[in-house]
Order: C-alpha cells, then structure tokens, then sequence
C-alpha cells in the first residue's frame, strides 16, 4: 500500500492534527488548489443567479470552500470530523456555522433543508475502516442515504475526490446510486495526470444534464472526453464489406455467382433490382 | 451555533424516530451583527420549523415580540425580516450543550461548534 495517501495514515480526526491543519491556513500552495476546487464545484452545482442560497460543506475544514461560498454570497454549514481544522477555521473566522460531525454516521439535519451540497476532497475517507466496527458500504450508504433525505428537491451535491483505483470509484457511486440519486462522475482535464481532478456530480430528486469535464488547460474545450455521438444511424455496421440484401448489388452479385455455377440466369438489364411502383 | 442551524439539526441517534427540536441549554451567547438579506431570510422562512424558532428564542431570552405564529404576507415586513435576521443569524450559543428530547443524549457545544459524534453503536 502506498504511504503517500494521507488515509492510509491515519483517521480523519488524528490525521488533520494542528500541525497538518496549520498547512491549511498558511501554504499558499493548498490554499490556492483548495480555492480553484472550491469554484470548479460550485460551478458545477449550478445554483440559480442573484439568489443567497443554503448550502451544506461536507468535510469542510479550515473553511476554505466556505470562504469561496460566502464570497459569492451563499450562506453555508460546514461538517468535520477533525477539531483542530474546524479550530483552524474559528480562528480564520468564516462566515458559516460549523458542526463537528462524522459523515459516516449521517448527518443531523432535517430533511430538505439546503440547496445543494459541496465536498472538497473528504469522501475518499470514508472508503476506510478506520475502527473494527467500520464498514465503508454501510457508512456510505448512512451518509449518502442522510444526505439524500437534507437535500431539497432537484438540488445537486457536488464532491471533488482522489479515488485510489477503480474500485473505489465503483464502491462510491453504487453506494450514492443506492441511496437515490442520480448522475455521475465528470473529469477535468483527463489527460493530465497533475490536473486532472473528478468530480463527483450527484442529483437529488429531478434528474438533470451531466456537465462535461474541462479539457485541457488552455481554453481547448472543443475535444470532449465523452464518446462522440453522432446522429447518423449505422444499420449495416456488421455486414463486414457484404452487400445489404435485397440491394441491387447483392442481386448483381448472385446473378453474376449463379451464372459461374452454369445456371441460366437472364441478362441484366436497367431493370434489374429496381424497385417497383408502389402499389395498392 | 446560529438558530438557523439549531433550526435544521436533528438528533441522528440510531433509533430516534424524531429527535426535534434539540433542547438548548447555553451557558454563553454572543450577538454578531451580520448584512441583512432580505431576499435570503424570507426564502428561509417556509423551511422554518417556526414553533422550534420561536422556542430556541425563548430559551436563549433572545425572542422579544416575535409573532407565535408566522404573520401572512412576510416578505414585504422589513421590520419583521429584521427580527427574523437577527434571531436566525446574528444570535449564537458559544457554549452549551444540545440535548436530544427523545433518548436524552447531550451534544456539547464549545466554541460555537455543536459535537454531534456518536459513539459507536448509537
């Protein structure tokens, strides 16, 4: 197992300590990435104009989500695990109220209360046991379960995770799926292995369009990671260079066969496979 | 912890059916004055639990004249709005406990910060 994953270290709660919580309000460095995942979710939960919406943080942190929603006017509850980050934010004081809580156990809020929903790279936690008595399907399934219930109607909830492979992926999603919602993943910038960044897009209640991924990033847009559609039907994809049958070139074809085998066969004519007037 | 969070929290306590409103007992509470939106509080409104606002007002000592039951046409009250505003956001137990008024559990708050871990098993 790779020791560069901050899960496989620690729990939640004793990983953020002072120390790694200090990172959060001082490098310059987390702070910007945090920021420009905090704008890229947003965007991507694709709240009404010039309206102050409710929203919920999950794993919020020192705040730093928070800060990027109160700039843009929203009013938000953060949720963490880990005290000395939710120190870390107190001390920044940001505008949300905060709860120390454990996603894995749900959480405690009436039901269709907020607007939408964030979370900057906390999910993946929860795809560890941490303790003996943790079950990641299960506590997944409380939290996306509760959350689904704490949304209101056609809200989205949007997560920004580090899945560690495949699996991961697949335990979350069929776990968000099982609880209700609808949607899926978007990936930005797909072919760079630094930027590239997932992004969980859930949908509660109303079922709405998948945004794309960004691209590359320069302003390139144009290529999409999704597959191509087109609108062209392709009925004849299997025939493998054989001619439709009943075609004129398949007729031609079985005169031409039936004539090398000495049968009789007359002569082609402009007649030949034509198709005849319709009638009554 | 403002009101309008309280407002919203519910006791996730295995086998709680209800669990609302959680019961406040503050030992500290501060006034932040907040900008005023009318647009959001009247937007809030419906979602309220008003009877629960009203009661966590009470407790707080904090619900001077505010209606006991929500006063038609709302959103065109500025004055109302502004009473709403403040009960809702400005006013904040710092320090206390909630307590879950089906099984009893306490969540202590320090710091303005609700403790709403379980134990394991709960």
């Amino acid at each position: 197992m790779s020791c560069r994953r901050p899960e496989h270290m620690a729990p939640p709660e004793v990983y953020y300590n002072e120390e790694e919580a200090k990172k959060y309000s001082q490098n310059s460095r987390i702070i910007e990435i945090q920021t420009q995942m905090s704008e890229r979710a947003v965007e991507l939960l694709s709240l009404p104009e010039d309206q102050a919406c409710y929203l919920l943080d999950v794993g919020c942190g020192s705040g730093l989500s928070g800060d990027h929603l109160s700039e843009v006017g929203h009013f938000w509850v953060g949720v963490d695990i880990s005290t000395a980050m939710l120190d870390v934010a107190l001390r920044r004081e940001v505008e949300g109220d905060l709860v120390l809580s454990d996603m894995g156990q749900g959480m405690p809020f009436r039901p269709g209360t907020f607007d939408g929903c964030v979370s900057i790279s906390a999910l993946q936690w929860l795809c560890n046991a941490d303790k003996k008595t943790h079950s990641p399907p299960k506590r997944l399934y409380r939290f996306f379960s509760s959350l689904y219930s704490t949304l209101a109607r056609g809200a989205r909830a949007v997560f920004q995770i580090y899945p560690e492979n495949s699996e991961q992926l697949e335990l979350i999603t069929a776990q968000a799926m099982k609880a209700g919602f609808t949607g899926g993943l978007v990936v930005d910038y797909p072919n760079s292995s630094k930027a590239k960044k997932f992004f969980l897009c859930l949908f509660a209640g109303v079922s709405g369009v998948l945004p794309k991924g960004l691209e590359s990033e320069a302003t390139d847009r144009s290529v999409s990671s999704q597959a191509q559609f087109t609108a062209q039907r392709s009925r004849f994809k299997n025939m493998k260079g054989k001619s439709v049958k009943k075609s004129k070139d398949w007729i031609v074809e079985k005169k031409e066969r039936r004539r090398r085998q000495g049968k009789g066969v007359r002569a082609d004519t402009k007649y030949t496979g034509r198709h005849r007037r319709p009638h009554f | 912890m403002k009101l309008l969070t309280h407002n919203m929290l519910t006791s996730h306590v295995k086998g709680v059916v209800k669990g609302y409103p959680l019961v406040i007992k503050a030992t500290e509470v501060k006034v932040n004055e907040l900008e005023f939106n009318a647009q959001f509080v009247s937007r809030m409104i419906p979602k309220l639990e008003w009877s629960a606002l009203i009661q966590a007002a009470e407790w707080l000592g904090q619900s001077q004249d505010l209606p006991s039951t929500l006063i038609p046409n709302y959103e065109k009250d500025e004055d109302f709005l502004r009473k709403v505003h403040r009960i809702l956001l400005e006013v904040e137990v710092i320090e206390g406990c909630l307590q879950c008024p089906e099984s009893g559990r306490e969540f202590p708050i320090s710091k303005g910060v609700p403790n709403m871990l379980l134990d394991e098993g709960e």
